[in-house]
């Protein structure tokens, strides 16, 4: 008894303590908020850069699905997925609508003059806190939501081919 | 006059108690939220983008008479649990919060064992 005793101790812990840093070693400790799926978008109010108008959740339910991206003139790697929001546009009848992060409007003008626009509706967000109800923490990154404004998926990061491909395939099921 | 000068001053302690009560409140939320940018920094501690604009959200939401709770409720529908550095105790955070005490009676079990062993001997 005394001898098993022993040896639980003796394998046991060290053996505890291993599982728990092989276990440990082996979990990518980069969170992101990409698993978050399947929440649903609050109420929201947004107001359009070119006509000032104002845009709410409910006009997100008259498509199918609806992509929000978040992006800014001065964010490199949004122009690296700016050409999937012109294909997006193009082949499917998916609406975009855009976010911009914490930017100049004459800018943000500008750089969609030089790369088309591919928005329905753009919306400003000069302090950022808009784009924290809708629980972004860097840009790009894109929420593609159905019409009852439940989060399909999310897209840390610029959009690329993958991603793009995903997304027709989603957006064409119906 | 003896009157006004302590009903003034009574105003003044309670007033001061209420901006302190109000500011301790604020950086205790600051101190609870990670900073999702950051490595190991709380929002407290950083002057990130990201926590910047958080504790202007914050900040709002305190205003808007919200409490410590609903804040917290926010961020974690939007961000997830990890952006509170105190896990909320629920069925899924059961496991975490009942280790601690598992395991310190467990030690505290083994200890007995082995002193009543040697007392034995």
């Amino acid at each position: 008894m005394n001898i098993k005793f022993n040896y639980i101790i003796l394998f046991g812990i060290p053996g505890f303590i291993l599982l728990i840093f092989f276990l440990g070693l082996n979990t990518n400790n980069k969170y992101d908020t990409r698993e978050l799926v399947g929440n649903q978008i609050n109420n929201f109010k947004l107001i359009d850069i070119y006509e000032n108008k104002t845009i709410t959740n409910l006009d997100l339910k008259e498509n199918n699905f609806t992509l929000i991206n978040f992006w800014a003139s001065w964010c490199s790697p949004c122009r690296a997925e700016h050409k999937y929001l012109m294909d997006l546009k193009s082949q499917t009848d998916l609406r975009i609508v855009g976010i911009n992060f914490k930017d100049k409007e004459i800018n943000a003008k500008n750089y969609l003059k030089e790369l088309n626009n591919p928005y329905y509706f753009l919306a400003k967000d000069i302090n950022g806190k808009i784009s924290i109800k809708f629980g972004i923490y860097g840009i790009p990154e894109s929420i593609l939501v159905d019409r009852n404004l439940k989060i399909i998926k999310k897209y840390i990061g610029p959009i690329n081919e993958k991603d793009f491909n995903e997304i027709i395939k989603i957006v064409t099921k119906l | 006059m003896k009157k006004i000068i302590l009903l003034f001053t009574i105003f003044l302690t309670f007033s001061n108690l209420i901006l302190k009560s109000e500011n301790i409140n604020e950086i205790k939320i600051f101190k609870n939220i990670r900073c999702l940018i950051c490595q190991g920094q709380s929002i407290a501690d950083s002057n990130s983008d990201f926590a910047q604009t958080i504790k202007l959200v914050v900040k709002d939401q305190i205003l808007e008479g919200k409490s410590e709770k609903e804040i917290y409720n926010f961020l974690i529908d939007k961000y997830g649990e990890w952006i509170v550095y105190k896990p909320t105790t629920n069925p899924q955070n059961f496991i975490l919060w009942l280790t601690p005490y598992a395991i310190l009676f467990i030690g505290g079990f083994i200890i007995l064992v082995i002193v009543k062993k040697r007392e034995k001997h």
